[in-house]
Order: structure tokens, then C-alpha cells, then sequence
């Protein structure tokens, strides 16, 4: 497994040290390791394709080669380990020419388009192209042609783009766990195919988009809602309200050139709005609300030995991977509809009622952080004003480019506020964007509403930070209540399995599919590695903290919510509008 | 498909239960079974055997011996290996051609025959050489394929 | 029982296309019918070693030989010679001209033959392990279970310096040292049966002709390195050498020699088999691994290597089947007869098999240091038609290219590599002068286009590439700067690729780009085949 540097430097502590030669550089550094890991510690750079921190090595792409003394053949740097006394050449004219022509053969089978592509500018395998001066491609012949898959209402698949480097394939079975894909075929033949051949809709792909995330090249994207957008809010017979997911505001600077994990909530709301968009709304708002809603339905059900332990439903990742993987647990799962559904549920209601719209002229578009939410918003039973709860649903990053299309530039927006009421929100809500965050919001609230006691910590340590599964307890009228969270389906397995085998502890459990939770979504702008998803985890407590109120049932335009609207939490009126049901789905 | 072929399938992957990692086994029992193997009774192995299906249609795909459509009768898999090519394999390829009016990888009409090349089948002591599904033909010309061929057009 | 007579068939996957199961039945149909059933036994054989015409049947101790013995002359056989004695003369072996053999073998000379690996193939029914037990069989393994310990077993192989007849010439020992001394309770033995190099059947007869012998190996190598489970990793293109071997692990099973407890000791041991699915690439060891893991035959990355993790990650000891079957009587007769044979370095013998265009196809055994002249000239009766010879391709495309200037070279792991070239499996295919140097080599690109696993660059496009650009030279559109990009792909891809498939891949390319330069240089400037043997129409031919 590839390791972090983090890991390196700690293993360096440990670890037995050998000694190599970087391009005459003499480097101590832990045995085991590779040379790849290496150069990384020693601060040299090795150009790569196929390699990817967290995933296990493949060392198919023959990019990061490098020249051993002694050894007839180059060597992958990414699987090769170190040896004591080694003397590496990192860029010989033969390791230069080498990894050129390598690149020329991944080009000559390659679509030569990039202002088409949807990763120009983001694009590993350009940069490459550029970085190693390819001028030419001097080996033509036939390119294989592939019809793009469009099945998928999330991901989108452009096989002529692909360079197999199985990142992809890599990701989804080892973060995922769900093996969607896997590479079809074999020699020059070879593509990446969906369960059995068939298009990625018809697969066990769970939406979560974390291959996007993975894949180097074009290969794969989110399927667009850009131009319905557009078109929504040119049309002057539509009133198109937007929600913005609580991830989006620590990320969407950095296809502005921000640094990650810049907070961005004035900016963002500001640029939007000069978008056309003609009311400006907080998912956050109906984050607090699905506190409460879940809250109510977990307090519920300690009470009434329900069904426990009470699985999170916001992910709608998990909810599709539950229901291939893990229908027997449906009745643990909550019935809470997502955020981003409570809003459009709520906005096509409430406050259509409120506004006098009817609710068919109105277009809910939600900015997420997630490929998933675009197939959620699909889902047949989320039609709560007897239409589509959400229309569309951008990802940060496609939100990101009509920005851009616009002429939009983020950095330089003022500063503006959520429109009201349905962009107030607490603390609580602005924590669901990172793993733990649901979580940590729940047990504020769950605490003071079932003991009517003030929290005096409201920050749970425990369940923060990027541990596969993190684990918490906490009393409550005197009961021990234990918590746990997991992100990126593959952690969750542990979870689920307990569940499953009846020996589970736990009475709560968070489940992101996604490693890090949405600021990790698989919509979030390219990069998104380990590092940027710490720095955007940061900016999500920043927000929290900052923020005068941070606990949900302390949200004012919720309390009325309630009063004017809804009724009780968990009552008749909010079941039909803000809980869903689930459907068992074959494991194909 | 049938009951009964999901119960016959059902009994290959129970025979091989103790196997650690019987795919392969399972997937050329069945293929024996059914000539080929169609994308259900893929999902259907991968289902019973617990396998993602995406990994067994990747290793069904990656092997030649594996179809994954539908195929003739008889496989005629004729060695286009070097030691076979310079003993005239290509003549024999187009009389194969020739005599069952098929390009390579097409099936006749009739479902009899499939035409596919192969790589060396370890018989090149009698090249140029071609299986048919699994009996081995050498020392073949242009007569001798026809004398093959009718042996299996009866 | 005792029979005055045995009738020997040998029964191959080519000799069973020709009909050998219907002669044997017709013979023993027939020698029910005149009533010597007590007297004359038929038996079924492996190979008799080279490409013989088939069916092939020996009379036994007659030494007659009657080959393409047919069903509808199989009564005139039994009437005529097992009933009344009297040879069938125009039913023999090249009509009678070489009735007479010493041993069942080649109908080639033979004096440069000695028989290690081959000792049974020929001589005795595969299928009755009582022919192998007659002739030392297990003999090795009850002296390793009764009076070696597994270091004494190793130590032995280690000072035998049997290298691995797979292709890369490993020291065998060494190899068995790395995995008894691999940390692990579970280990594993894998027996190398996927052949798929072209031009090379000598793992074919010896699973067909003795397959007990490798069982046999196998247990000693399952004892030497600590393991209790060993897999036979067979190609999908040899069902015959797995109906013999599943025959003969049956009896093995039965008679003790695999199973619990063997020989009463305290050493058990299973083989079992697994079936390739056609792919060349599966014989790269740990390629097979993942195939015997149910996955796609890709290989893994090295290391670690497959004595520290091998099957299902315990530590494997994988063995080539030749390299196996040398195991028994290296036991027997001790390190030093073994180096006795072949060369200082390289000891033993080595199965060559000839295909091509020569005048004896087949295979041979001989010792190690043996020269292409002896093999092609004396042993394969010179170049088919009287041609010249254009070059040899030793140990199959991945091999070497061994030009008529290397013709006294002596044949050895360590020496090849000297000239550019290998010995690798063993394969000979001798291509005559009437051949074109580009068809050639484009064969050969073929060959590993359709074999690449595509798991890498330089091997997945870039033998599409070379492949394309040999179809450009031999339609006539080639250009100088495309003999360029032929040697810089074959250089990146020996460079770059990730297993031995890839880094060998253009070897003969690159060889024959090097002694051809003129032929190629002639397609390209001229548009004309000097060989003249274009096989498309559109191109211009001229005689020269
Ligand atoms: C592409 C490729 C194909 C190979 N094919 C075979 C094969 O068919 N049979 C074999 O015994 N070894 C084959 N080998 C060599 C094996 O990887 C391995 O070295 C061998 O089985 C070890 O056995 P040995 O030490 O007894 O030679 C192949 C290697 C490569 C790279
Ligand atoms: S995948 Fe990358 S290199 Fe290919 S067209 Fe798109 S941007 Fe260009
Ligand atoms: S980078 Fe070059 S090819 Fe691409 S748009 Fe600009 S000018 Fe055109
Ligand atoms: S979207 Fe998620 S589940 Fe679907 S293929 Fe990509 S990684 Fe796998
Ligand atoms: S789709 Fe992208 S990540 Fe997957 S193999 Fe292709 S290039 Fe790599
Ligand atoms: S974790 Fe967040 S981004 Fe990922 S699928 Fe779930 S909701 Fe979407
Ligand atoms: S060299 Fe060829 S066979 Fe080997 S891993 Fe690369 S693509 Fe596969
Ligand atoms: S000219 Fe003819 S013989 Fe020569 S390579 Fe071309 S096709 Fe082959
Ligand atoms: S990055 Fe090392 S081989 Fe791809
Ligand atoms: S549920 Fe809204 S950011 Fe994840
Ligand atoms: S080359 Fe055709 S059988 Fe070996």
C-alpha cells in the first residue's frame, strides 16, 4: 500500500535505515520503503501515472522509471523497494527518453482534443505532455474508439480517454469496497468495463464519484447538469432557488487558485448570486433540520426499543451501497431524507407557500460536493410537493466552471449573506460536511433535548479526523450510548459486518461514503488527496467555531419551521415531507 | 434461462466448494456446459460465488479459451505461432476460410463451426496444427482440412 | 500375469487426433477374436518422442514398429504377426526400412541421446504406475522421506546445480533454500505445466508420457521446502496430459505415494490440478499465481517473489516441469552423475524441441553444451528442401535469434546471453532462406500482440505499434525512419515493461534488425521482398 509521508516519517523513526545514492545524493531512509517514497522524503520529484497515495501499487503506467546502476532494465520506481547502497538515476537521458516514450505510446492511442475534454487544465496526462516537452507523437496507429457511457445518472464514462492506469478500479475496490469496475479484456484490447459488460447504470456503482477523483485524465466526469441550469435560470417563467452543500463553501476557492482550505460562505454566496440564481440558500439550513428529524427518530427509538443501532442516511452513496450490499440493515438505516432532499421538500413547500409560488415553476439547484446527490435527486420517492424535490444538482466543480463561464472570479466577490430564511443555519450543520461532523452534531443536540442539561464540551474529539472508524460514548441519563463513524465504504464494512452478525455495540453509527466525508466527495475539486481533504476538515471547524450559534435546535428559522409549518419533529406532517424508504437492489 | 441450468451451475460450484479460489474451475465446467458463457449465467456464478461480477467478467474476458458470445458447435483454433506459420499455417488459415465461407472470429450461420486463431497449442512437431474444441489436428494441407471438416459436418 | 507379448500404442493428443483410440480398441477387439487375450497385452504409451506418423504402435520385444497403423489394417496385424509371427512389412514404419530400434525412440540417429527426463516416456504405460514403480519409480521419494532430511534434500539439488528448465535458468536448490527458509506455516508447490512457448512441446510429453515422475518430484520438493499441498498449473491445450495426470495422482493416491502419511512417515502430501484458460502470459510464475487465485493472469510485482510469497501469499516454490522431472534421478544417482552430463556450468541434459522448417521434427534429449549444428544437422537431418538456413529462434519468440555464424555455439544457459541470444525453453525453430525476414519477425510480434495482459505501456501499445509497422514495411509502405521507430520501441519495451513477456518481447526484433538491416533496408527503399515471398498480391515481387 502506498504509504502517506506522514506514515514515511513515522516510519522512519522506527525503521531500520539504508542508505542510497538519489543522483549522487546519499539519503538515509527506511528500509522497505520504495524508491518512489523515497525521492518523496528526499524531496526529489518522480513523474507518475498509475501510482496513487493510499491505493495499492500497480506499477503498470512505466512512467516513474528510473536507472538502478547495475540493473540491465529500468525500474518502476513506485513498486520498487529500496536496497542498501543503491545508486538511482533519476533523470539519465536514458530514464528521460524512456518515460517520453512511454507517454507517446499512452498518447497514439489517445484523443488529441483537450479543449473538448472535461479535465483540460486538470489533467495529469497533459501536464505530462507539457512537462516533458512531447512535440510529436511518433508512433501513429490505430486508436481505439469507444461510445461514451452515459448510462450512469452520476458518472460519466469516456473509455478513448482512459490510459488504463486502474486507479480507478483500484479505488473502488479498495476504498469503496464495491468493485464496480474492473478492467476487461486483455493486451491492447484491454478497457474498463462495469459489472459484466454493462453500461456503469445498470452496475452495483454506487454513485460516490471517488474514481473521478482517482482517474488522471478525462476518462471519467460527473454527467452534467450545467446547461439545465442554465437554461432554468434564463428561463424568466422559473424561480430557481439554490442550496449549497456545507463542503462546497472550503473548497470551491481552490479552482480559483485559493489555497484549500480558504473558507469561502460570503464569497460563494455573492458570486452565485450574480449567477442569476434568485434566491440563495444554505443546505446547511436543512442540515440542522435533519438533526432534529434524526435526533427525535434516535431518541425515538432508545425509548421505544426500536431498531438500533441507528445508521445515518445523508450519504446517498451509503444508502445505494446499503441497498445492494446491506439490505437486511434497511431497518437500521434512518428515514431521514438527506439534506439536500429536506431542502427541496421544504422549499417547494413551505416556503413556495409562503412565497406564493406554485411549486412547478419553481427549480431547485443544489451545489454538492457529491456525484451521488445527482442520482438521489432522481430517486422516485422524492417527490414530497408532488414534484421533483431537487431538479438539478451541480458539483463543486461543475458550479465552479459556470462561474467561470460567466466570467465570474470568486476570489474577488464581496462578501454577502445566505438569503432568509432558508440560509440559517448553526455550527451543527456546517460539521456535516467532514466525517465525524453528523455525528457530532447529532450528540449536541440528542444530549441537551433528551436531558434538557447545557453541553458544556461541545466538541467531540473522537469522532474527528480521518481514522477509517472512529469511536465515541457518552452518557445520557444515565445511559452509556456509543457512537460510532466511519467514512469510505470499505472502513464501514467493519461496522456493517458487526451489525449484521448481531454484535455490534454500538447504538449510533455515522457512515460517509466517502474517505474524509463530503469535503472528500467525489464531485470536490481535482486534486483532492489527503492532504487537501486535512486542510478542508480544518476550514470545517473554523466555520463551526465561528459561528454564534452551534447547535441545531438552537437554529431560530427552524424552531419556526416548526412552529408555522411543520408541527413536531418526527410528526405526521414531517414523516411525509422529510423521511424516505429504501428498496433492496440486486448484486449484479 | 432456465431453472434447471441455474441448478446444474448451482452443482459445478458446490463441487468445487472446498477449492480455495475456484473460479477458474467453475468457469470452464460451466462453459463446457453451455458452449459459451452468457452475461446472466456470469452474474449468476459471481452472485453464488460471492465474487464481484466485475471481476468475473474481467477474467472471463481475459482468457481465450473463455467466450463470453455465443460460439459454433466446434471452436476450430488454428496456431498462427511461428513454428506453424513457417510450415504454411496461413495456407491452412484460408483454406479453413475457404471451405466454411468464415473471416476469423465469425461463426456459420448453421451455429456448426467458429474460426478463431491461437497461439502455439504445443504440437508444433506435426505444424502446421489447430484444435477443435479439445482434439488436436497436425500435419494439416489443404486436403487434410477437408477431411477434418467432414468428419465434423456429419 | 505374465504376456509374451505387449502391443504399445501411443496415445498423445496428436496421435489420438489420428485415430489411436480406435486402433487400440480394434487390437484388443482383435486379439480377443483369435483368442490371445492372456498372451498379448495392450498397453497405451506417451509420447515415443518425436512427431511420428500416427498411430504409432510398437510390438514389444519385437521391436516392430507400425506407424500410421490404421483400424482397417489392425486385423491383418493381429492375424499376421501376433497370431502366426510373420512381420507385416509394408504396414511398418517407413515401410519396413528402420524396423529394427534398440529403445522405442526417434527414427533419427541417435547417438547423441541421453535420457534423463525422457528415462520413461516411451517405455512404459503412463497409466499403470506398476511401469514406473518397475523402473525405480518413488524410489527417490521413499529415500528422501526414510534417509534425508529436507536440508539434506536441498543441499543435494543445490550441489547438482540443476538450473530451472522454465526458461530463465535458475538454480534449482537455491530456489527451494529461499522457501524452506520463508517464514510460514502454510507453503505451497507449484509444478510450471503451462508450456505456451511457441515451439515447445517437451512439458507435454513428459506429463503424457510419465506423468509420475513429476508427482513423484513434486512430493520431494513438498518435503524439501515444508510444504503439504502442491498444484499443477496445466494449459487448456493439452486435455490429454490431464487425463494422465489425473489417472496418475489417483493411483498414486492409492498406492501411498501421495496422501497422508507417505511411506508411513510423517510427511503428507496432495497434488491437485488447475487448468489454464489460454493465456501465454500464465506461464510468467506469478502470473499463474493469480490464475490459480481465480484472477486475471497479470503479473504480480517482483518482489516480493513467490518463495517469500507465492500462492494465496504463503511462500511457493514453482518449478518448470522439466526442471522436475530431473528431480528423481538426481536423488537416486547423487549431484555428481548429474554433473557428469552437459557442462561444467550448466550441467545436465536438456530436451530440445525441433519445429520448423528441418527435416526431423521432434524432440531430442541431449547433454547440456550441445551445438545448433549437431541439433539441426546431424540430430534434425539439415534444413527442409535443401535450403539455406536463415535463422534459428531458440527457446521460442522470447528467446534468442541465432544466426548460421552462431551454429557451433555450445547450447547453455550461461553462454547464450553472450551472443545476444537464451536458451530459454529449449524450442528450436529453424526458418529456411526462402523466408522473408520481415514476415518473419511480424510473426513473431503477432505472437506477443495477442499475448500481452495489457497491463503496461510499453508492451500493451507498444507491440500494436511494431506490429504496425512491420504490416506498412511488407505492404510496401515502409520508410527508413520506421526501422527508427522499430528500434526504439524494442529498445523502451526490454527497457521499461514490466514482466518478462515485455522485456523479451522484442528480442528478436531487435537481433534481426541488427543481422537483416539489408533486408529491411531493401522492403523500405525498394518496396521489394528479396525473399519474394509476399504474401499480399498488391506488392511487386522480383527474383533476384
Ligand atoms: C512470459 C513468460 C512465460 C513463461 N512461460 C513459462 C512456461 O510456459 N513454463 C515454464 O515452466 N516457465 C515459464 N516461464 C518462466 C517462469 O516464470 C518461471 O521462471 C519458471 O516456471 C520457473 O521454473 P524453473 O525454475 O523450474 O525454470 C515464463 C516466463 C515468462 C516471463
Ligand atoms: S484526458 Fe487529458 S490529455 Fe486527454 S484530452 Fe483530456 S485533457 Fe487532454
Ligand atoms: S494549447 Fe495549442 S492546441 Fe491547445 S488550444 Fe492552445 S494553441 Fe490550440
Ligand atoms: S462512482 Fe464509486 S462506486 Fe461507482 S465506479 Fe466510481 S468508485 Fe465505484
Ligand atoms: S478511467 Fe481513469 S482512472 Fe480509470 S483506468 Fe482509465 S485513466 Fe485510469
Ligand atoms: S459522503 Fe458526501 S459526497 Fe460522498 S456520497 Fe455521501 S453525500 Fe455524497
Ligand atoms: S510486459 Fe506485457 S505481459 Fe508483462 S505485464 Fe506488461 S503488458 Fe503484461
Ligand atoms: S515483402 Fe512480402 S514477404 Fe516480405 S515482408 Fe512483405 S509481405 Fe512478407
Ligand atoms: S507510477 Fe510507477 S509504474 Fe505507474
Ligand atoms: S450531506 Fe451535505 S455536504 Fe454531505
Ligand atoms: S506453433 Fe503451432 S502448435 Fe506450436
Amino acid at each position: 500500500m502506498a504509504k502517506t509521508l506522514k506514515e514515511m516519517e513515522k516510519a522512519k523513526e522506527k525503521a531500520n535505515l539504508v542508505t542510497i545514492y538519489l543522483d549522487g545524493k546519499e539519503a538515509k531512509v527506511p528500509e522497505g520503503i520504495t524508491i518512489l517514497e523515497a525521492c518523496r522524503m528526499e524531496g526529489f520529484h518522480v513523474p507518475t501515472l498509475c501510482y496513487m497515495e493510499g491505493l495499492s501499487s500497480w506499477g503498470g503506467c512505466r512512467i516513474c522509471v528510473v536507472e538502478v546502476e547495475g540493473q540491465p532494465n529500468l525500474v518502476a520506481s513506485c513498486v520498487t523497494p529500496v536496497r542498501e547502497g543503491m545508486k538511482i538515476r533519476l533523470s539519465s537521458r536514458a530514464v528521460r527518453e524512456a518515460r517520453k516514450t512511454n507517454l507517446e505510446l499512452l498518447l497514439s492511442n489517445h484523443p488529441l482534443d483537450c479543449q473538448l475534454c472535461d479535465r483540460n487544465g486538470s489533467c495529469e496526462l497533459q501536464e505530462l505532455a507539457y512537462e516533458f516537452g512531447v512535440r510529436e507523437i511518433r508512433f501513429g496507429g490505430e486508436r481505439k474508439t469507444y461510445a461514451v457511457d452515459m448510462s450512469s445518472p452520476s458518472v460519466k464514462r469516456d473509455a478513448n480517454r482512459c490510459i488504463l492506469c486502474g486507479r480507478c478500479v483500484r479505488t473502488c475496490r479498495e476504498v469503496q469496497s464495491v468493485c464496480a469496475i474492473d478492467f476487461a479484456n486483455r493486451g491492447f484490447d484491454t478497457f474498463i468495463s462495469p459489472s459484466l459488460g454493462l453500461p456503469l447504470g445498470e452496475s452495483v456503482c454506487i454513485n460516490c464519484g471517488q474514481c473521478i477523483l482517482a482517474c488522471p485524465t478525462g476518462a471519467l466526469s460527473e454527467v452534467s447538469h450545467v446547461e439545465m441550469v442554465w437554461d432554468a435560470i434564463e428561463d424568466p417563467g422559473k424561480f430557481v432557488v439554490l442550496q449549497t452543500a456545507p463542503a462546497v463553501r472550503v473548497s470551491i476557492g481552490e479552482p480559483f487558485g485559493l489555497p484549500a482550505g480558504t473558507v469561502t460562505t460570503g464569497k460563494m454566496v455573492a458570486a452565485f448570486r450574480r449567477l442569476g440564481f434568485d434566491r440563495v440558500f444554505d443546505t446547511n439550513f436543512t442540515a440542522d433540520l435533519t438533526i432534529i428529524e434524526e435526533g427525535h427518530e434516535f431518541i425515538g427509538r432508545v425509548k421505544k426499543g426500536g431498531k438500533l443501532p441507528l445508521i445515518t442516511s445523508c450519504s446517498p452513496g451509503w444508502i445505494k451501497f446499503m441497498e445492494h450490499f446491506y439490505p437486511e440493515l434497511m431497518e437500521n438505516v434512518s428515514t431521514c431524507k438527506s439534506p439536500q432532499q429536506m431542502f427541496g421538500a421544504i422549499a417547494k413547500t413551505y416556503y413556495a407557500q409562503k412565497m406564493g409560488i406554485d411549486p412547478k415553476d419553481m427549480v431547485v439547484v443544489s451545489i454538492m460536493p457529491c456525484t451521488a446527490k445527482k442520482f438521489e435527486c432522481q430517486r422516485d420517492e422524492m417527490c414530497a410537493s408532488g414534484y421533483q424535490d431537487v431538479d438539478f444538482s451541480l458539483t463543486t466543480r461543475e458550479a465552479a466552471r459556470m462561474l467561470k463561464e460567466k466570467g465570474i472570479r470568486l476570489e474577488e466577490m464581496p462578501e454577502e449573506n445566505f438569503d432568509d430564511p432558508l440560509g440559517i443555519s448553526t455550527g451543527a450543520a456546517a460539521v456535516f460536511g467532514a466525517t465525524g461532523g453528523v455525528m457530532e452534531a447529532a450528540l449536541r443536540s440528542v444530549y441537551e433535548i433528551s436531558t434538557g442539561k447545557t453541553l458544556e464540551k461541545l466538541d467531540f474529539y473522537q469522532v474527528r479526523g480521518l481514522d477509517g472508524v472512529k469511536e465515541a460514548s457518552l452518557e445520557i441519563n444515565g445511559m452509556e450510548v456509543n457512537v460510532a463513524v466511519a467514512h469510505g465504504l470499505g472502513n464501514a464494512r467493519r461496522l456493517l459486518d458487526q451489525v449484521k452478525a448481531g454484535n455490534s455495540k454500538y447504538h449510533f453509527i455515522e457512515i460517509m461514503a466517502c474517505p474524509g466525508g463530503c469535503i472528500g466527495g467525489g464531485g470536490q475539486p481535482i486534486p483532492t488527496n489527503l492532504e487537501i481533504r486535512m486542510k478542508r476538515i480544518a476550514a470545517i471547524y473554523e466555520v463551526d467555531k465561528n459561528l454564534p450559534l452551534r447547535k441545531s435546535h438552537e437554529n431560530p428559522a427552524i424552531k419556526k419551521l416548526y412552529e408555522e409549518f411543520l408541527g413536531e419533529p418526527n410528526g405526521e406532517k414531517a414523516h411525509h415531507l422529510l423521511h424516505t424508504h429504501y428498496m433492496p437492489r440486486e448484486r449484479i | 434461462m432456465e431453472e434447471s441450468l441455474y441448478r446444474e451451475i448451482e452443482e459445478i460450484i458446490e463441487k468445487y466448494r472446498e477449492e480455495e479460489t475456484p473460479l477458474l474451475c467453475v468457469l470452464q465446467e460451466v462453459q463446457e456446459k453451455f458452449h459459451y458463457l452468457p452475461r446472466n449465467v456470469l452474474g449468476y456464478i459471481a452472485k453464488k460465488m460471492n465474487v464481484p461480477s466485475s471481476t468475473v467478467y474481467g477474467v472471463a474476458t481475459f482468457y481465450s479459451f473463455f467466450e463470453t458470445n455465443p460460439v459454433g458447435e466446434y471452436v476450430i483454433r488454428v496456431c498462427k505461432s511461428t513454428p506453424c506459420h513457417v510450415q504454411g499455417a496461413f495456407n491452412v488459415l484460408q483454406a479453413l476460410k475457404r471451405e466454411l465461407g468464415l473471416k476469423e472470429g465469425e461463426t456459420s450461420k448453421d451455429g456448426k463451426f467458429t474460426l478463431e486463431v491461437t497461439s502455439c497449442l504445443g504440437v508444433c512437431g506435426v505444424a502446421p496444427a489447430m484444435m477443435i474444441n479439445d482434439v488436436t489436428y497436425g500435419n494439416l494441407n489443404d486436403e487434410r482440412v477437408r477431411e477434418i471438416l467432414a468428419l465434423y459436418r456429419r | 500375469m505374465f504376456y509374451r507379448t505387449h502391443v504399445l500404442v501411443e496415445m498423445t493428443s496428436s496421435s489420438v487426433a489420428f485415430g489411436a483410440a480406435q486402433v487400440k480398441e480394434a487390437l484388443e477387439r482383435e486379439i480377443e477374436r483369435v483368442g490371445l487375450k492372456n498372451e498379448v497385452k495392450v498397453l497405451e504409451t506417451g509420447s515415443f518422442g518425436a512427431s511420428l506418423p500416427s498411430p504409432f504402435v510398437v510390438i514389444y520385444p519385437d521391436n516392430v514398429i507400425y506407424a500410421p497403423l490404421r483400424v482397417q489394417d489392425v486385423r491383418r496385424v493381429v492375424e499376421e504377426h501376433l497370431l502366426k509371427g510373420r512381420v507385416v512389412r509394408e504396414l511398418m514404419l517407413a515401410g519396413g526400412l528402420e524396423w529394427k530400434t534398440s529403445e522405442f525412440a526417434f527414427p533419427f540417429p541417435l547417438a547423441k541421446e541421453t535420457r534423463v527426463v525422457l528415462r520413461n516416456s516411451g517405455f512404459i504405460d503412463p497409466l499403470n504406475i506398476e511401469d514406473y514403480i518397475a523402473r525405480d519409480g518413488y524410489m527417490a521419494l521413499a529415500k528422501v522421506l526414510t534417509e534425508m532430511t529436507p536440508q539434506e534434500v536441498i543441499e543435494v539439488i543445490k550441489r547438482s546445480n540443476l538450473l530451472g528448465r522454465g526458461g530463465a535458468g535458475f538454480p534449482t536448490g537455491l530456489k527451494w533454500e529461499f522457501t524452506y527458509k520463508a517464514e510460514g506455516q502454510e507453503k505451497y508447490v507449484v509444478c510450471n505445466a503451462d508450456e505456451g512457448e511457441p515451439g515447445t512441446f517437451k512439458d507435454r510429453l513428459i506429463l503424457e508420457g510419465d506423468p509420475h515422475s513429476i508427482l513423484e518430484a513434486m512430493a520431494i520438493a513438498g518435503y524439501a521446502v515444508g510444504a503439504r499441498e502442491g498444484y499443477i498449473y496445466v494449459r487448456a491445450e493439452y486435455p490429454q496430459s490431464i487425463r494422465h495426470l489425473e489417472e496418475a495422482i489417483r493411483q498414486a493416491g492409492e498406492y501411498g505415494f501421495l496422501g497422508e502419511n507417505i511411506l508411513g512417515s510423517q510427511f503428507s502430501f496432495w497434488v491437485k490440478i488447475r487448468k489454464g484458460a489460454g493465456a501465454y502470459v500464465c506461464g510468467e510464475e506469478t502470473a499463474l499465481l493469480e490464475s490459480i487465485e481465480g484472477k486475471r493472469g497479470e503479473p504480480r510485482v517482483k518482489p516480493p517473489y513467490p518463495p517469500q510469497k507465492g500462492l494465496w501469499g504463503k511462500p511457493t516454490v514453482i518449478n518448470n516441469v522439466e526442471t522436475l522431472a530431473n528431480i528423481p534421478p538426481i536423488i537416486l544417482r547423487g549431484p555428481e552423475w548429474f554433473k557428469s552430463i552437459g557442462t561444467p556450468t550448466c550441467p545436465g541434459t536438456k530436451v530440445f524441441t525441433l519445429t520448423g522448417n528441418v527435416n526431423n521434427l521432434g524432440l531430442i534429449e541431449v547433454p547440456m553444451g550441445i551445438t545448433l549444428r549437431e541439433l539441426i544437422f546431424e540430430i534434425g537431418g539439415g534444413v527442409r528442401g535443401g535450403h539455406g538456413l536463415k535463422l534459428v529462434q531458440t527457446g521460442g519468440p522470447s528467446g534468442g535469434t541465432m544466426t548460421p555464424d552462431l551454429l557451433d555455439v555450445p547450447m547453455t544457459f550461461d553462454t547464450l546471453p553472450k551472443y545476444n541470444s537464451a536458451l530459454g525453453s529449449g524450442a528450436l525453430t529453424v526458418v529456411d532462406d526462402t523466408h522473408c525476414i520481415v514476415d518473419v519477425v511480424k510473426s513473431f510480434g503477432e505472437f506477443f500482440l495477442h499475448e500481452s495482459c495489457g497491463k503496461c505501456t510499453p508492451c500493451r501499445i507498444g507491440n500494436k505499434r511494431i506490429v504496425e509497422i512491420l504490416e506498412k514495411i511488407s505492404e510496401g509502405k515502409g520508410t527508413l525512419d520506421h526501422l527508427e521507430e522499430l528500434l526504439h520501441l524494442g529498445r523502451n519495451m526490454k527497457m521499461t515493461a514490466f514482466c518478462g513477456l515485455g522485456q523479451a518481447a522484442p528480442n528478436p526484433l531487435l537481433r534481426c534488425l541488427e543481422f537483416f538491416r539489408e533486408e529491411f533496408e531493401t522492403h523500405v527503399k525498394e518496396k521489394v521482398c528479396p525473399a519474394g515471398t509476399c504474401q499480399l498480391k498488391s506488392l511487386q515481387r522480383t527474383v533476384r
